[in-house]
């Protein structure tokens, strides 16, 4: 029953983009199509995971003095074995993500999921949590990814479905290129954000009137 | 040598103003969120950032050409990276502190957050793959350093009336932080056109 909770966590009330507001340099940069966000969404998933089972492995070997630098060290190993494991088998990926699969070191999900759930939990534990926080960054890229792309490219899933063309829904000529540029990324956060607070809000006062 | 000379100076200008960190290159949310609100911290915290990307670029460009190229040892560049930084950052806040107390007081708080800034692992790493010299490496680390003051001091005196400002409750905070943020991006957009080098 834990799992639903933590699942809860990571996709509403402790979602780490969108109630957290952390890693969004990277939520920002590279959400223009649906196979970079699915693509990234993975990748820090699967190092959450990895992260997560060793240092909450490693709670009680490591000295809580220099605890940090141990945790970086740790997460900038995984990090390197996915970079290199995308280079390898998915080219195209590791292309147009670029310089942000080595950023993920410096990412605060990473660090601050080490350091708020792995470092004081049981290694079971913290694998699911590294799985559910996971989710829910996954879960935001996309929703930001869909966004972006149907308004800016004017399809649906770019580099993925058909040949990786995507599905074109807004005819050529019509969609604004600047939701693809840095700008849209702002704006487009902006409102799933306000989006996203409208929703929990509302939630939150349901809840109440039914304590009522 | 006229050439070198320019190649340099457009490397300056196109870190500053036409790929400045934050609002077209996206390194460094975090801090630009988190540390806008006054235009005083914005300032000391560009420096800081300022001064360590350009050393962290020249000790990232020293252990890359020093140490991992000839011993092979390429694809450990981040893990050698992220530990050179932080360790620059280690060192600078011990320096200020015996040698320059009251900016280490001004700057105090900042300083740590460097570490997992990604303006400065990205720069080091972009360092890298462009093949830039030591010269190079050094001013695109501290003309992206100075883009970052830039972008923040801006934005910090937009922010201090942006949180004034009356709008709808679900827009409170962030999003509209963030949308602010957004219009600021489009006004560098308009440095796009220009050509340089």
């Amino acid at each position: 029953m834990n799992f639903k909770k933590q699942l809860h966590e990571g996709l509403l009330t402790k979602n780490p983009v969108l109630a957290q507001l952390l890693g969004l340099c990277s939520v920002l940069a590279i959400t223009t199509s649906l196979f970079n966000g699915l693509g990234m969404g993975l990748s820090v998933t699967i190092i959450l995971i990895c992260s997560n089972v060793l240092i909450s492995a490693l709670r009680k070997v490591i000295p809580s003095q220099i605890r940090i630098a141990a945790y970086i060290v740790i997460i900038a190993g995984f990090v390197t074995v996915v970079d290199l494991m995308l280079q390898a088998f998915l080219p195209e990926l590791a292309e147009s993500l670029g310089v942000f699969i080595p950023l993920i070191v410096v990412n605060c999900i990473v660090l601050g999921r080490a350091e708020a759930f792995a470092s004081k939990n049981g290694v079971l534990a913290s694998a699911v949590d590294g799985l559910c926080q996971g989710i829910g960054y996954t879960v935001a890229l996309v929703i930001m990814c869909v966004i972006r792309e149907l308004l800016g490219a004017g399809t649906f899933g770019g580099g993925l479905l058909n040949g990786g063309e995507g599905i074109r829904i807004i005819p050529e000529g019509y969609p604004a290129m600047q939701m693809v540029m840095p700008v849209g990324g702002f704006l487009t956060l902006g409102f799933v954000i306000a989006g996203f607070q409208y929703l929990t809000t509302r939630m939150r006062d349901k809840k109440m009137e039914e304590a009522k | 040598m006229d050439g070198y000379l320019q190649s340099l100076l457009g490397i300056l200008l196109s870190a500053i103003l036409t790929e400045n960190f934050i609002l077209v290159k996206f390194y460094g949310i975090c801090p630009f969120m988190g540390v806008s609100k006054k235009i005083d911290t914005a300032l000391g915290m560009g420096m800081a950032v300022t001064f360590v990307m350009a050393l962290a670029s020249a000790a990232c460009w020293a252990v890359d050409a020093l140490v991992l190229q000839p011993l092979g040892l390429g694809y450990m560049q981040t893990v050698a990276f992220i530990l050179v930084i932080a360790s620059i950052v280690q060192v600078v806040e011990m320096f200020l502190k015996k040698s320059v107390p009251a900016l280490y007081k001004a700057l105090g708080i900042f300083l740590p957050l460097i570490t997992t800034n990604c303006a400065v692992l990205g720069v080091a790493l972009v360092n890298v793959q462009k093949q830039y010299d030591f010269l190079r490496s050094v001013i695109n680390g501290a003309a992206g350093g100075l883009g970052f003051t830039l972008a923040i001091v801006l934005f910090a005196s937009v922010r201090e009336r942006v949180d004034k400002a009356d709008c709808p409750e679900s827009f409170r905070g962030y999003p509209i932080t963030l949308i602010a943020a957004g219009l600021l991006a489009m006004a560098f957009m308009g440095f796009s056109g220009l050509k340089i080098g």
